[in-house]
């Protein structure tokens, strides 16, 4: 079966800076995978690569069996689509939701573009009634399910989630949780999922790859972390750091 | 939940309302509590004045809100009746404040070092050279290895947990009694923030500082504090000891702890919270 | 209307689920105008404005006397008085008169400057602003090689090419002034290029084109309109000099600045000559700098969308 996204050490450079240092990724039709890391481990950036957003120096990316250029078609974008974790920076602030989710469908050239926007709306559990506000009548949770609502109006297969709940409040991210995973059950979407919380990863994915520094510390599967089969040093300061404080001796809090 | 006995600070029917077009907000509606040399978290999700009570304490609310209470003392001292004068003495000196980013609140034209010092030297008579050896002191205290180097140092050269490392040294040089401290560790990685976490704690312990820890983690604050307030739309829902959060008899504190993802509890859907009216009355 | 139909219609207005496309919009409008109408100022300067269009529109029927004939034999520099309200010039003409007529002129002059210079300003800068790199650089250069000279020797070196007359002043003053305009632009786009919800429209498949026309020009033009307006009074002053200078419009054309003009030999003796039009161009100028400010701060986006 061809991988839905497989990465071949993929090298991103900013200027002279080394983002992604040769990573390499295969995540299969259907599954949602994740990556885990700490600010600068290059997770967000492999997402933006794929997604064509940062500057490949080397290395590979195939998507549903297409080794993909420099310059990405529009047929890409009808396959993979984004989903920022910022839901106050990624609607436009001049645009209503309707404008929105038109948008797509106009560069698309889709005719039957009330039906879908009205479907999508529903979908994303937001009704009619918020398509003609702008995204300051938003609250954040109901920003992030227009932003999933506009990822998804073009039915691709493939989401990428760039921590799509970190700015949100602990109940709306568990209400956006469930959304995503009910959508990629009834769809059967290919999730690709950045997130610095290992939990929320566990619960989303069956697959994940901790990174730091722009490299691959380790490919785990959910249930190793649950049972604590973790073969790094690193991969195992985080789990222990996503359980809380835990009171020590002044001598052993410095790493 | 040693030191109890001593009350540092006693909030009663705390209000702060804000003029707006449509009409006054109240943003905080009737808070009271007391904290004594201890770990106190306060917790709620955004709109819940867990902020703004912690910026009414300080004496930091925008000029045109209005703030009132039946008490806002703090040890002996009637925080609403003092001039403003007092109140910058006591702020800085007594009562300190750290907030989510050090970013915003270390200036970035001074290095970190001279910031300390010009803290220290405006709360206490202190010669140059002694100040200096102070916060160096002070900036080894919290763990910073290599002091000699960040006092030189501007805020932007520095990462995010080393600048709220030398944000609390700043806050602490003058050696406050409380200290506020608003989503310290928010914008830090996990591994950092434990780090910066346990700086504080240890700064609890040794000074016998009463602290306020503001956040919107019921994870973080549980393992951290000793006490905790749960705050929902302005008010006090519940408040109970830390070790006590399982058994948490409010729906909004249940449903909060219930929704969060845990590794190891399999559970599809999440249990979403199911906001009712009441709460907010 | 009652009371009560005002209010359902400002809750309709300001409501917070808008039911159409229109609704929403309206209700845009709506809170900037509120916020508009709250300076007292800014209103004052659009009661102006409004003031000139009508007068301009009017100036046939309002003016009592023809603009640019005279009576040469009986009438010359009369002081102001109950039958020459601003008192007439050497040629014996009502210079109330003229300076109605004259209203038209200068609308001419700075609706058609801002038609020209706003959307090359506009285009300029988002699109270097946007392009980046060499695109950018050229541009920009350009930019810069109109902006080093003082916008009125320049715009008198291109009425020189092209010779006088009020057209050729309105195109050397429109070609003078977009260039802060494409600065504005430019520091506009690239403030919101690297936004999440420009990516989020890459990501879309949308062309380079599309992004700049439909989702970085209107953030950009509320800040243009600002600057635009306050830049009347300056387009107005720039014409009124040109003019002054015999190489805007020419006599006996009733424009302002060429009115000051010919006035400037009698401004000791016959005040009002000189004084009637440059008083007009005071209130003018005035009016768009006044409406300028009212909405900087009704339409800035940075002053929040709350």
């Amino acid at each position: 079966m061809t991988s839905a996204i497989a990465v071949d050490r993929l090298e991103v450079i900013f200027d002279r800076f080394r983002a992604l240092k040769g990573v390499s990724l295969d995540v299969q039709p259907g599954e949602s995978f994740g990556l885990v890391g700490e600010s600068g481990s290059g997770k967000s950036t492999l997402l933006r690569a794929i997604a064509g957003l940062a500057p490949v120096a080397s290395g590979n990316i195939t998507v549903n069996g297409k080794t993909l250029g420099a310059r990405r078609d529009k047929a890409f974008y009808r396959e993979v689509q984004m989903v920022f974790q910022d839901p106050y920076g990624s609607l436009h602030p001049r645009q209503t939701v309707d404008r929105l989710l038109q948008e797509p469908l106009a560069i698309h050239g889709f005719a039957d573009g009330e039906k879908r926007i009205e479907r999508a709306l529903d979908e994303v559990g937001l009704g009619n009634g918020f398509r003609f506000r702008y995204a300051h009548q938003l609250s954040g949770g109901q920003r992030q399910r227009v932003a999933i609502a506009r990822a998804l109006i073009l039915e691709p297969s493939i989401l990428l989630l760039d921590e799509p709940t970190s700015a949100l409040d602990a109940s709306v991210q568990a209400e956006v949780l469930n959304l995503l995973e009910e959508i990629r059950r009834r769809r059967k979407l290919t999730f690709l999922m950045v997130s610095h919380d290992l939990a929320i990863i566990t619960h989303m994915c069956e697959r994940l790859m901790v990174m730091q520094g722009g490299e691959a510390v380790e490919n785990l599967i959910a249930n190793d972390l649950v049972e604590r089969r973790v073969t790094k040093d690193y991969t195992r300061n985080l789990l222990r750091a996503s359980e809380g404080f835990v009171r020590t001796a002044p001598e052993q809090i410095s790493r | 939940m040693s030191g109890q006995t001593v009350t540092l600070l006693e909030v009663d029917d705390l209000r702060v309302t804000f003029p707006t077009r449509t009409g006054l907000v109240e943003a905080v509606r009737g808070v009271s509590f007391s904290l004594g040399r201890e770990r106190l978290g306060i917790v709620g999700e955004s709109g819940s004045g867990k902020s703004q009570t912690g910026r009414a304490i300080m004496g930091l609310t925008p000029p045109q809100a209005r703030i009132s209470a039946n008490k806002l003392i703090f040890d002996g001292i009637d925080l609403l009746g003092v001039s403003p004068r007092q109140r910058r003495a006591l702020r800085g000196n007594r009562i300190a404040m750290i907030l989510q980013d050090p970013k915003y609140s270390l200036d970035p034209v001074m290095s970190i070092g001279r910031q300390i010092v010009e803290t220290l030297r405006t709360h206490e008579k202190v010669g140059k050279a002694e100040a200096r050896d102070r916060a160096l002191a002070m900036l080894e205290a919290v763990q910073i290895r290599d002091p000699k180097r960040v006092f030189d140092l501007h805020p932007h050269e520095v990462s995010g947990g080393m600048g709220q490392r030398a944000m609390i040294a700043m806050m602490l040089i003058a050696g406050p009694e409380m200290m506020i401290a608003d989503e310290p560790t928010s914008a830090l990685d996990v591994t950092v923030q434990l780090d910066v976490l346990g700086i504080l704690d240890r700064l609890v312990s040794e000074r016998g500082m009463g602290l306020i820890f503001i956040s919107h983690d019921l994870r973080l604050v549980s393992s951290f504090c000793d006490r905790v307030i749960v705050m929902y739309a302005g008010k006090v829902v519940e408040q109970l000891k830390a070790s006590e959060l399982s058994q948490a008899q409010h729906p909004y504190t249940r449903g909060l702890l219930n929704c969060m993802p845990k590794i190891g509890a399999d559970r599809h859907p999440l249990p979403v919270l199911d906001r009712k009216p009441e709460w907010a009355a | 209307m009652s009371a009560e139909a005002t209010q359902s219609r400002r809750d309709w207005l300001l409501s917070e689920r808008p039911a159409s496309r229109m609704q929403a919009r309206l209700g845009r409008a709506y809170v900037a105008w509120r916020r508009f109408s709250a300076n007292r100022l800014a209103f004052v300067g659009l009661l102006i404005i409004i003031a000139l269009l009508a007068v301009a529109a009017l100036a046939g029927v309002l003016a009592p006397y023809s603009p640019t004939f005279g009576d040469l034999k009986n009438a010359r520099l009369l002081a102001p008085s109950a039958q020459h309200w601003f008192g007439t010039d050497d040629l014996g003409r009502d210079i109330y008169s003229r300076i109605l007529y004259g209203s038209r002129w200068t609308l001419y002059v700075v609706v058609l400057v801002a038609i020209i210079a706003a959307p090359i300003g506009l285009l300029v800068g988002t699109v270097a602003g946007y392009a980046g790199g060499w695109t950018d650089a050229i541009l920009m250069r350009i930019t810069d090689i109109f902006l080093a000279f003082p916008k009125l020797v320049l715009a008198l070196a291109f009425v020189a090419a092209l010779g006088p007359g009020i057209e050729n002043a309105v195109l050397a003053i429109a070609i003078t002034s977009w260039p802060p305009y494409a600065r504005i632009a430019r520091a506009e786009t690239l403030t919101v290029r690297n936004s999440d919800y420009i990516k989020a429209v890459q990501l879309m498949g949308a062309s380079p084109f599309r992004i700049v026309l439909r989702h970085i020009m209107p953030l950009c033009i509320s800040s243009l309109i600002v600057r635009v307006t306050l830049d009347m009074a300056g387009i107005i002053l720039t014409a009124a000099g040109l003019g002054f200078l015999g190489l805007g419009a020419q006599p006996p054309l009733p424009e302002w600045g060429t009115m000051i003009a010919s006035g400037r030999r009698f401004i000791l003796d016959q005040w009002w000559v000189a004084g009637a039009p440059g008083f007009a161009i005071l209130i003018v100028s005035l009016g768009f700098n006044l409406l300028g400010d009212g909405l900087r701060d009704a339409l800035d986006p940075r002053s929040g969308d709350q």
